[in-house]
């Protein structure tokens, strides 16, 4: 009986009564009418869909920069480079890579500015990332009207000049990821080729984590002082970290978009990186420790409240309840994981 | 002192269980008026849970009370709360201060029983709207600081005060309570300078002469014979043995402490008849260092090739500023060689790259990864600067923690130390102070460095690990010719251990001496007045 309580214990009462919850839809799904093949298809291109921003989240946790609030920046170098692929005109499969070769670059730039800037607030960065993310989403809401794109499918059909606030990603990149290595089984179909790209850069996450650079990493955002008379540089691993994150910040939103459809301009990246945040921390990761399993799981947990909740509840009720649902989930994460500093082990 | 006579405190067979985990048992003693009584025992003896039923602290009754009987003047007493026992006249003072740092010595003292005057406000709003007595204030504090007999402003702010005035300030308003008939000191001398803490126990005999009984717990024996009438070791929960202060030695305490035999105080330097070569490994010229509260102004030192170099000195004149500046954890200047290269200041990857090491005074802040596993801890630097424990792939690009290697490093250095874990992945955070200190030592050998740099190795630990700390420190430096500059407070256990000890003044080296110099030549070095025999 103790052996059980110290189990349910490390797992965590947050997680467990979301997964209760979660398993719970799943159980009333069918007596509401709802498919649960398709639900299950639903929630698992969600996770293909959302998984690497959340692991966007963990080199910055690693490094001890805390929750990366600025997602949004990470998601506008992502942007751009979606935009500059469409621009050129070049559809098909070859858009996504030039989509993932266009944002880099402004990837790693955008995050060493990001990293230097973290470097000088040491100790309220998350406070700072997060108005990193507000102001660069404001910002390029003028760039979108005045950088000159071209490309008719991009334009406001009006003007002919500034990006429009949606862009379909149809004929480029749409399902690029989720139509690849698909098993069909009745209703039920899983897209390996998601899966597969989100475990390519997990691996390569987990790997880096096991590397001396990685160790350094992770000992910095365990006690930076023992670090630095380690002979370890503070500054440069906490920017390596905040550039390997916003790069994944890119490489994530590209990904929503194969899945989700749309490029979403202007306000689209502002609230971003609450779902993500939230996720990882229903995971199971605090603000200094995470890890690849955390963001599996929570990512998994966090799409499926999402996702479940809006069919159950609905037919059940006939209200839309979920966006309430969902905000109280992901706000009320976040606020529960910021009272607490330590929990999840490595 | 006829009332020396009258018994004031007694207990009788007090015990003690923590979830069925006796922690005491069986304690009995007496403590008469105007008596100084010496508690002694290593870290986990028990003293701190005896003091703590003897307070009614809360954390007893939570845990299921006490069995055995206290009495006060003969008659049994059981005590709710904290306050109830400083109603009958009993103060403590605790290790770690209590005091409004923003406030003066007289205002700390008196805090919250100030003298009052009432005002016209008074009568409308009651006691709240009285003003203090500032005068009546400044005479009771300074009764208060009479009484305790040590020098002390009143009206110096608690945040402008060398520690061992906040010490005194504390004590002081333990007495100021004109009821107080026993005073308990909680390692008053832990913190202060060996001056501060003569003149604390000087304090303490003043108060025992005016029938205040005073428990005085400490682990620096000498103390004890110094001002106690009786001394009470303590070991694994029981008293191992009731001793006249007079009668007994530091030898015979520590081994009843540790149960074990303990060398003590004996100067070693020459017993083992090694030569230390007049090869100099570095030389530390003109060095400055910006250390808060431990500035280094103009140290000139030379380290020979092979020895143990002790450096000594009192609190904050600047002694731990020279190992953290040399290793550039704080901004320094000057020239530093070793062994003929010059090594670059304020860089510390340079000087472990150097095959310089050193283990930080500072445990918990710098000397340790507290949520990572022992595993970590000790070959992280290593790993980091010496490419050691690293597997490499695709000709090394790749380089992967080698984590069998690892554990191999790990579990020699547990076994060889002896540090008390539960295996080589528990987390540092959850040893004890002198299994810490074991694990920070076993990160600085495993750098193997030509010269080290212990600081303050002994700090905070019981007298059983810190032989083991410095018998580990004596054993690397003879096996392995590994040059040992060691920083500390505690005069004997440098001469206990070095070859040579330097001692620090306002910054500047006052002179060096070898090791089995009488202690007094030492004592004149850290008061500072004799330049003219250094080196």
């Amino acid at each position: 009986m103790e052996k059980a309580v110290s189990i349910l214990k490390a797992f965590g009462l947050p997680r467990l009564i979301i997964t209760l919850f979660l398993v719970a839809l799943f159980v009333i799904a069918p007596f509401a009418g709802i498919n649960v093949a398709a639900s299950v298809t639903d929630v698992l291109g969600r996770f293909g869909q959302n998984a690497i921003m959340v692991l966007a989240m963990v080199p910055m946790i690693h490094s001890g920069c805390g929750l990366n609030f600025g997602l949004p920046l990470g998601i506008i170098s992502g942007l751009l480079g979606a935009t500059l692929a469409v621009e050129t005109g070049i559809a098909g499969p070859a858009s996504f890579l030039l989509a993932i070769l266009y944002s880099t670059p402004f990837a790693l730039i955008f995050g060493w500015g990001y990293g230097k800037l973290l470097n000088r607030v040491k100790g309220s960065e998350m406070m700072i990332a997060t108005y990193v993310g507000f102001s660069s989403v404001a910002f390029m809401s003028i760039m979108w009207l005045l950088l000159p794109y071209k490309s008719p499918t991009m334009v406001w059909g009006y003007t002919g000049q500034g990006l429009r606030t949606t862009i379909a990603t149809d004929g480029f990149y749409y399902h690029i990821l989720r139509d690849f290595l698909v098993l069909r089984i009745g209703d039920l179909a899983i897209s390996f080729g998601e899966i597969l790209f989100f475990a390519i850069f997990a691996f390569i996450i987990w790997a880096f984590l096991h590397t001396k650079t990685g160790t350094a990493m992770t000992a910095v955002g365990s006690n930076a002082v023992f670090a630095r008379a380690s002979g370890i540089d503070i500054d440069r691993q906490r920017t390596l970290s905040v550039v390997m994150s916003t790069w994944l910040g890119a490489l994530g939103i590209l990904c929503y978009q194969q899945g989700y459809g749309f490029i979403q301009l202007y306000q689209g990246p502002m609230y971003m990186a609450m779902p993500a945040v939230s996720a990882i921390l229903i995971g199971g990761a605090s603000v200094n420790k995470a890890n690849i399993t955390n963001v599996i799981i929570g990512t998994i947990l966090y799409q499926g409240i999402v996702s479940m909740t809006p069919s159950v509840m609905n037919s059940l009720i006939h209200t839309d309840m979920s966006e309430v649902l969902r905000i109280i989930v992901s706000n009320g994460m976040i606020l529960y994981a910021l009272t607490r500093k330590t929990g999840a082990s490595r | 002192m006829s009332e020396m006579t009258n018994t004031l405190l007694e207990m009788q067979n007090v015990s003690k269980e923590f979830n069925g985990n006796p922690v005491l048992k069986d304690v009995n003693f007496k403590l008469r008026q105007g008596e100084v009584l010496g508690l002694v025992g290593e870290n986990g003896a028990g003293k701190s849970t005896l003091m703590n039923i003897l307070f009614g602290m809360d954390v007893i009754q939570q845990t299921g009370g006490y069995g055995g009987k206290v009495l006060i003047d003969g008659k049994e007493v059981k005590f709710a709360s904290p306050l109830d026992a400083l109603k009958a006249g009993i103060g403590m003072v605790h290790q770690e201060f209590s005091l409004l740092p923003g406030f003066t010595a007289a205002e700390n003292i008196l805090l919250n029983r100030e003298p009052q005057n009432r005002s016209v406000l008074s009568l409308v709003f009651g006691d709240r709207a009285n003003t203090i007595d500032r005068k009546e204030l400044q005479k009771e504090a300074i009764a208060a600081i009479t009484k305790l007999g040590v020098e002390l402003d009143p009206n110096m702010l608690v945040s402008e005060m060398p520690v061992g005035h906040k010490q005194f300030t504390e004590i002081s308003r333990e007495i100021s309570k004109s009821a107080i008939r026993l005073l308990v000191l909680d390692e008053p001398t832990a913190v202060l300078t060996e001056k501060e803490a003569e003149m604390l126990l000087k304090a303490i005999r003043n108060l025992s002469q005016q029938g205040i009984a005073v428990i005085f717990i400490t682990h620096r024996l000498q103390e004890i014979l110094d001002v106690c009438n009786t001394v009470i070791v303590m070991r694994d929960g029981r008293i191992v043995k009731d001793l006249d202060a007079k009668q007994t030695s530091i030898q015979e305490m520590a081994r009843l402490m540790v149960g074990r035999e303990v060398s003590t105080g004996k100067p070693k330097a020459a017993e083992d008849g090694r030569e230390i070569s007049d090869k100099i490994a570095l030389s530390v010229k003109d060095l400055w260092v910006d250390m808060p509260g431990e500035t280094v102004r103009d140290v000139s030192i030379d380290v020979r090739e092979g020895e143990i170099l002790g450096i000594g000195g009192l609190a904050g004149q600047g002694k731990l500023g020279i190992p953290n500046g040399i290793m550039g954890l704080f901004p320094a200047g000057g020239k530093v060689e070793l062994n003929g290269r010059e090594i670059p200041l304020n860089d510390p990857r340079a000087c472990l790259d150097s095959s310089l090491a050193f283990v930080s005074e500072d445990r918990r802040g710098v000397g340790l990864l507290l949520d990572e596993s022992l595993e970590w801890n000790i070959s992280f630097p290593a790993m980091q600067i010496q490419n050691k424990f690293l597997k490499r792939y695709l000709g090394g690009l790749i380089k992967w923690r080698d984590q069998a290697a690892i554990k191999e490093v790990t579990d020699r250095y547990i076994q060889q130390l002896q540090i008390k874990c539960t295996s080589s992945l528990q987390k540092a955070k959850e040893l004890s102070g002198g299994n810490q200190q074991k694990i920070c030592l076993a990160k600085a050998f495993a750098l193997q460095p030509k010269l080290l740099f212990v600081s303050e190795p002994t700090r905070g630990i019981d007298i059983g690990a810190k032989a083991l700390v410095l018998q580990a420190l004596r054993e690397y430096n003879r096996k392995n010719g590994v040059t040992i500059v060691m920083i500390s407070s505690e005069l004997e256990e440098l001469r206990q251990i070095c070859d040579r000890i330097a001692i620090i003044t306002d910054g500047a080296v006052s002179g060096i001496l070898p090791a089995d110099r009488p202690s007094e030549d030492f004592g004149i070095l850290m008061v500072g007045k004799s330049k003219k025999e250094a080196m």
